[in-house]
């Protein structure tokens, strides 16, 4: 059903789109960890993009953290010093509730005051709580309620649609 | 004996009062995060908001400026809202008063105690009546345990060492006293070094203190053979007119910790105090200002390892 | 008066070498006969000691029940309730009340509180020292008439050597015994806990042996130089044990307690900062608890003791260094008693003679045996009863004890001080 390299052709397509059409200039790539940064290892390659990767762990900015706590496997963020002014492109694995991104704005925001951000994932999927859409997407999908979508790699990306058990 | 009050139901940390009867994976779990929040540093806005909304208190029955600005600094910087409060001794020298300045916090919808005590015990005796939602830190009370000051120097070790197990650890100095020397003992043992060695005059060693699973040496010359990691403790000058030691120039002589004498340890050794530093008591001006002295790396991990402690506790409030 | 007739229970009586089932026959508060009726007995109660152990009733060498001065912490009433609750029929009041037993009115108004409270077997111990502070003798000699059964120094150091020989040897002059809890202050050093791997590790100020063994060597030096007969009061550590044992077989005149719960605790059972584990003298080693039990066993230590000292919960509420030390522990000296009979410490009649005849021949009182002719101070018990140590069962004011919520063996179910029944227990709880 869902074959990874169309997505990924489909997602490199939208992103060199919305570089003219927002006139994005030396854009700077972040990765949300740890899913976002295997699409933006990817689509840093196919953009020819010469500057760093940078890595965000948004497990600080959480807004669940009163529910499930630290994570032990929390590493540091990883973003060039200069925010000020950038034109950022931000990309996740799924978008689904929102809040991911939610917390990574805020994240990026502590560090400088970005130009503009485009956000790109790989997925959509039905479920929004918060008020945001991604500027570029691989494909749209629907869901059960139960099903949960997974992207496994780094070495062979491979994307996995999970059934929950009811508890 | 292990402090199950430090651990919730779900086995997380939920008061951090003293490192006995932690594991090492919590140590290490510690370690860890605190690592993460040192990238903070990088941020413009060096502040994440993970206890935004939380109040805590710093409860400093002694004084320690320096103890509590750090304390404060890592608060500020978890987005929490922080008060610090210096109360004298002299009135709550009864426990009920203690308490009652515990209850009357609490009433202000306090989440989080940060205490500092002279007496041994006190951290516990707060964590014990305090309302369940509250977590607790021990800041240091008496000679019991200082274990924020121990992990920060953990974290400093593993640092520049990366590997704990093949290190020998001296400690010098006035081990009786010295809670924070208790709680690096304990911190050093369950995280695995080689051999923690504890260096001082008969006087300034507790009672049987190899049963703290430590080797004891009464000379620093022939102490510092093949040590890592030099850890030298503040001397206090009470200790000369309680009859300890007979003055600070016969302690240096001994024990002060001098280029030369720094020579025996091995040559990549590091140099490390829980400050404030008494310059030519304990450590020559030469050596705490020197090449091998991390003490300023000290403090500045100081604000991280707080930073994840407090964050540790406060994670799953409620969970009891 | 009254004639009491208790009824085929187990006789235990160390000093008439009485150990059978058989019958005690009280009357006008006196023992009249045991096992024999004697001609003409009309008993107005009979009491059923069927399964049970009939003693004499038990004599505690130390205790505080915190009246005069400290009525907030318990009184002669909650007290004396709680030890007649404990089948304890004769208590010496360690002298540090508020104010120090060291004037006769002192001492009558103990006797007073003790009469109001239905309880008059309440011995005063005098202040060796005026205030206890170690510096002037105190009126021994007007102290003993006016009801003082000896002189002693509570738990207050007597810091000066001159003082303490010139105090032992006004009291030999006297005949009055010295009740001596040895404890240097200095080495004491305000220290709360053992000096041993415990408080090392929990960072609390230690309490070196020698502050108990160095003090009872001076105090055994004194009573060979001044002749003063002495009882060393709530021992706590191995080598005290071997001083008496050496100063008895030297012959010297002296005697000594321990306090039950040092026969049944170590620092090693301290819960982290439990203040109800805080004691003085400390909780000490697994060496010194089986020195203390051998000592008991062969007679060495002549009596246990209760140190009963009940506290208020303020007293105990704070970190173990600044809470009071001291355990409320009247009603938990029989069944620790049986437990060390049950774990073939000590057999049962030497428990009963420890709390009993060997704490009477101490104070040279005539008690502590069902002798006829004695006051009828009897104690039955039920060796197999079970109870938990809780609020149901509990007398005394202070709940400051280690054993709070224990289940324990061992429970008295009649009390009679002078031929009068002090204390019964309700059928229910039987």
């Amino acid at each position: 059903m869902l074959e990874i390299h169309d997505l990924l052709n489909k997602l490199e397509i939208e992103l060199k789109r919305i570089i003219i059409e927002r006139q994005l200039s030396n854009p700077l790539m972040i990765g949300i960890r740890t899913g976002g940064v295997w699409i933006a290892e990817q689509m840093h390659q196919r953009l020819n993009i010469t500057e760093p990767l940078g890595l965000l762990d948004i497990s600080f900015y959480r807004d669940d953290f009163s529910q499930i706590g630290v994570n032990p496997n929390v590493k540091p963020s990883q973003l060039p010093p200069h925010i000020e002014g950038r034109d950022i492109i931000l990309i996740d694995d799924v978008f689904y509730t929102g809040r991911t991104i939610r917390a990574a704005l805020n994240e990026i925001f502590d560090y400088g005051r970005p130009n503009q951000v485009v956000l790109a994932v790989l997925i959509t999927r039905d479920g929004r709580q918060i008020p945001l859409c991604p500027d570029c997407v691989g494909a749209n999908i629907t869901l059960n309620v139960n099903q949960r979508i997974k992207l496994t790699g780094p070495e062979h990306l491979a994307i996995e649609l999970q059934t929950i058990e009811a508890a | 004996m292990t402090d199950n009050l430090q651990l919730n139901s779900e086995g997380k940390l939920k008061h951090f009062l003293t490192i006995d009867g932690l594991e090492k994976s919590l140590l290490t779990e510690i370690l860890d995060i605190a690592e993460s929040f040192v990238g903070i540093n990088d941020h413009k806005i060096k502040k994440v908001p993970l206890l935004r909304g939380k109040t805590i208190v710093n409860l400093f029955f002694e004084n320690s400026t320096r103890t509590r600005t750090t304390f404060e600094l890592a608060a500020n910087r978890l987005s929490a809202d922080v008060l610090s409060m210096s109360i004298s001794t002299s009135s709550t020298s009864k426990g009920e008063s203690l308490l009652d300045t515990i209850r009357n916090l609490e009433a202000m919808f306090v989440d989080m105690f940060v205490v500092r005590h002279a007496i041994s015990g006190a951290a516990h005796f707060i964590a014990q009546h305090t309302a369940p939602h509250i977590s607790v830190i021990n800041a240091g009370d008496g000679q019991h345990a200082h274990p924020t000051q121990a992990m920060l120097d953990m974290f400093t070790i593993r640092q520049i060492k990366k590997d704990f197990s093949n290190l020998r650890v001296a400690i010098i100095g006035d081990i009786l006293h010295s809670r924070v020397a208790r709680s690096q003992i304990q911190a050093l043992n369950t995280l695995g070094v080689a051999e923690v060695r504890v260096i001082a005059p008969k006087t300034l060693l507790p009672a049987h203190v190899e049963s703290l699973g430590v080797n004891v040496s009464h000379n620093l010359t022939a102490g510092l053979k093949d040590i890592d990691v030099i850890i030298m403790l503040r001397l206090q000058k009470e200790r000369m007119t309680s009859a300890l030691l007979p003055s600070e120039s016969e302690y240096f002589k001994c024990f002060g910790l001098t280029e030369d004498k720094l020579k025996i340890a091995k040559p990549d050794a590091i140099v490390m105090h829980p400050g404030p530093i008494n310059r030519g008591v304990e450590i020559e001006s030469k050596v705490a200002d020197g090449p091998q002295s991390v003490i300023l790396k000290q403090v500045s991990n100081g604000i991280a390892i707080r930073m994840a402690i407090m964050a540790m506790t406060m994670q799953k409030q409620g969970v009891m | 008066m009254s004639q009491i007739h208790i009824k085929q229970g187990c006789i235990i009586d160390p000093v008439n070498n009485i150990s059978r089932i058989g019958c005690v026959y009280i009357a006008d508060g006196k023992i009249v006969s045991v096992t024999n009726e004697p001609e003409g007995f009309k008993p107005d109660t009979i009491i059923d000691a069927h399964n049970q152990i009939v003693c004499p009733g038990f004599i505690d060498l130390s205790a505080r029940l915190r009246e005069p001065g400290q009525s907030r912490k318990a009184t002669f009433k909650s007290e004396t309730t709680a030890a007649a609750n404990a089948g304890v029929t004769t208590m010496c009041l360690q002298p540090d009340t508020r104010p120090v037993i060291d004037t006769p009115a002192v001492a009558e108004l103990i006797k007073e509180l003790a009469e109001k409270a239905d309880y008059p077997q309440v011995y005063p111990i005098a202040a060796l020292t005026r205030k206890l502070e170690g510096t002037e003798l105190s009126s021994m000699l007007s102290l003993k008439q006016a009801g003082c059964i000896a002189v002693g120094n509570a738990s207050q150091s007597v810091k000066n050597l001159l003082i303490l020989r010139r105090a032992m040897e006004y009291a030999a002059s006297h005949d009055l015994l010295v009740m001596f809890r040895p404890n240097d202050f200095w080495l004491g050093n305000n220290g709360c806990a053992h000096e041993g791997a415990v408080a090392t590790r929990y960072g609390l100020p230690g309490i070196p042996e020698e502050a108990e063994t160095i003090a009872l060597a001076q105090c055994l030096e004194l009573v060979e130089l001044t002749g003063c007969r002495v009882h060393f009061g709530q021992l706590s550590c191995k080598r005290s044990v071997i001083k008496i044992y050496q100063a008895k077989k030297y012959g010297l005149n002296v005697s000594a307690d321990v306090a039950i719960h040092q026969l049944h605790l170590t620092e090693n059972d301290i819960i982290p900062f439990d203040s109800n584990y805080h004691v003085l003298p400390p909780l000490r080693t697994e060496v010194d608890k089986q020195y203390l039990r051998g000592g008991l066993a062969s007679g060495t230590i002549n009596s246990i003791c209760s140190d009963h000292q009940p506290h208020d919960i303020d007293a105990k509420l704070g970190a173990f260094p600044e809470t009071e030390p001291g355990v409320s522990s009247l009603e938990t000296l029989l069944p620790l008693m049986l437990k060390l009979v049950s774990e073939h410490i000590i057999t049962l009649e030497q428990g009963i003679a420890s709390l009993s005849e060997n704490p009477a021949r101490v104070l040279r009182i005539k008690s502590g045996a069902l002798t006829v002719g004695f006051a009828a101070d009897v104690c039955i018990f039920d060796p197999e009863l079970e109870w938990q140590v809780n609020s149901d069962n509990w007398k005394s004011r202070g709940v400051n004890t280690p054993f709070w919520g224990q289940m324990l063996k061992g429970r008295v179910t009649h009390t009679l001080q002078a031929g009068r029944v002090i204390h019964c227990l309700e059928k229910s709880k039987r």
